[in-house]
């Protein structure tokens, strides 16, 4: 077992996550089945019921810095589980958030995923597959990761080489542009 | 008279669940239910935005639903599950006054939230009903033994979802039930595949996707039956990395299910685009066309 110093306890972090999730984090009581249900716990460096724990003891950098809030992939099994009705997922998403926000987030590359497709539903309204592939690719550095997918593929309606912007692409311009302007980014 | 629904495809259908979305017009049709596409549609956001914004989330999602509303539709139907809960997500943000003055802004156009998001599994086992599905059949899939995989979050949480069972859904075993075919219990039906992690970290789809195809594969299972784009490419179109990345030997076609609600309505196999998937089915339906002749 990892003993921890908690020294600090940040409690406006514990308010932050509070108020922004919407859900009472102390409700948790360490049950663990969060942990015994979650299909993903195997890759993670923190396990999900520690990082409510954390949370309870305010414990900011390591929580908003663990790679497992990045590799939760909101199967909602957790929020499911809970015995205590805490929305588990949504505190992931929480903290995905506020890591986000405060610069702190270990995995770049997940991150990056998540960016470069919202940059191409801003761009043309609905997502564009091939692009996003090509764009995310070439950005960390392995233009031809997938490449095998490409033959099963092909000639069957599936690739589309252009994109085809939507009508209304300015409204949905629009809601990026208000949100970024709102968020002070 | 024809139930009149929004219908509202999602990115994936345009592209490589193209199949997807030709059989669930083709087989809404064909049961009586009327489809009428949300008029310029756009992405409702799916998981990255999520963890950018919850407001950017919900804003992406409602742009689709006050068109659906000022189309004056009441029911949204998504076949994809992560387009649905982003749907359901709006309009549960929308009932919250606060919320509500915030997306108004965003989206620059009314909406009120006075309408319903289902998945078309859901308009198939509850509006249409197993019986009346039943009854359509022409070509039962004798033969077939079809393992239904839910995935994630088409009933989860059962709050949001208001659909079938959470930890056991029922729903598409009963209606490959209703098509004739054998459904052996599967235990893997909730189990996650790797969702979105395809691109960003493949290794962990590959590990958790084998999982899901040996538990079918253990159970006997000539295919697997899915609802959802995402499922359908993990298992199908990585199925040749997996077999490269753990050793394994899987060929198991992955299925829509309303592609073999089609199949055994009486459409052709190409009809239901049953030609555009990674692992091909030829040995599944000759297999069919045979028992069929008995």
């Amino acid at each position: 077992m990892e003993i921890l110093d908690i020294g600090f306890i940040d409690k406006d972090f514990i308010k932050a996550v509070e108020q922004e999730s919407g859900q009472e984090i102390s409700r948790c009581y360490q049950c663990g089945n969060c942990t015994a249900g979650c299909p993903l716990s195997f890759s993670y460096d923190i396990p999900v019921h520690q990082i409510m724990r954390l949370i309870q003891v305010g414990q900011k950098e390591k929580v908003l810095r663990s790679h497992a809030i990045w590799l939760c992939a909101t199967c909602e099994t957790c929020t499911t589980r809970c015995p205590c009705e805490v929305d588990v997922a949504r505190v992931m998403d929480t903290l995905r958030i506020m890591a986000r926000r405060e610069g702190m987030v270990s995995e770049r590359g997940i991150r990056r995923f998540y960016d470069a497709f919202l940059e191409s539903v801003k761009r043309h309204g609905r997502l564009f597959e091939v692009g996003l592939l090509l764009r995310y690719n070439l950005q960390r550095g392995r233009p031809f990761a997938d490449a095998d997918l490409a033959p099963k593929l092909l000639g069957k309606g599936k690739l589309h080489f252009l994109p085809d912007d939507i009508k209304g692409i300015d409204a949905v311009r629009g809601i990026f542009e208000r949100i970024t302007k709102k968020m002070g980014l | 008279m024809a139930d009149r629904y929004a219908y509202y495809p999602g990115c994936s259908l345009q592209g490589t669940a193209v199949e997807y979305d030709i059989s669930s017009r083709a087989v809404a049709r064909a049961l009586g239910i009327e489809l009428i596409e949300v008029e310029d549609w756009s992405c409702c956001g799916s998981t990255p935005a999520h963890t950018v914004d919850q407001l950017l989330y919900g804003a992406l999602a409602a742009r689709n639903l006050a068109i659906a509303e000022a189309m004056g539709l009441a029911t949204v139907v998504a076949p994809c599950p992560s387009c649905l809960v982003a749907l359901k997500n709006a309009l549960a943000m929308v009932q919250e006054d606060e919320r509500r003055k915030e997306l108004n802004e965003l989206l620059e156009l009314p909406f009120k939230g006075e309408l319903q998001a289902k998945s078309l599994l859901q308009v198939i086992f509850e509006d249409v009903g197993v019986e009346v599905l039943a009854q359509k059949v022409k070509k039962p899939l004798k033969g077939m033994r079809l393992v239904p995989y839910y995935g994630c979050i088409l009933t989860r949480p059962p709050k949001r979802a208001q659909f079938d069972d959470p930890e056991n859904p029922i729903s598409m075993d009963r209606i490959l039930e209703a098509l004739g075919a054998e459904v052996p219990d599967f235990p893997f039906k909730t189990e996650c595949c790797g969702a979105a992690f395809g691109l960003p970290k493949r290794e962990l789809v590959l590990t958790l996707s084998a999982k899901v195809l040996e538990m079918a594969q253990e159970v006997g299972a000539d295919a697997i039956v899915v609802a959802c784009p995402l499922c359908q490419q993990n298992l199908d179109l990585r199925q040749g990395q997996i077999n490269s990345h753990c050793g394994t030997y899987f060929e198991l076609p992955v299925l829509y299910f309303t592609q073999l609600i089609g199949l055994a309505m009486g459409f052709s196999p190409n009809e239901m685009g049953m030609d555009k998937h990674a692992v091909k089915a030829d040995r599944l339906l000759e297999k069919w066309q045979e028992e069929s002749r008995g």
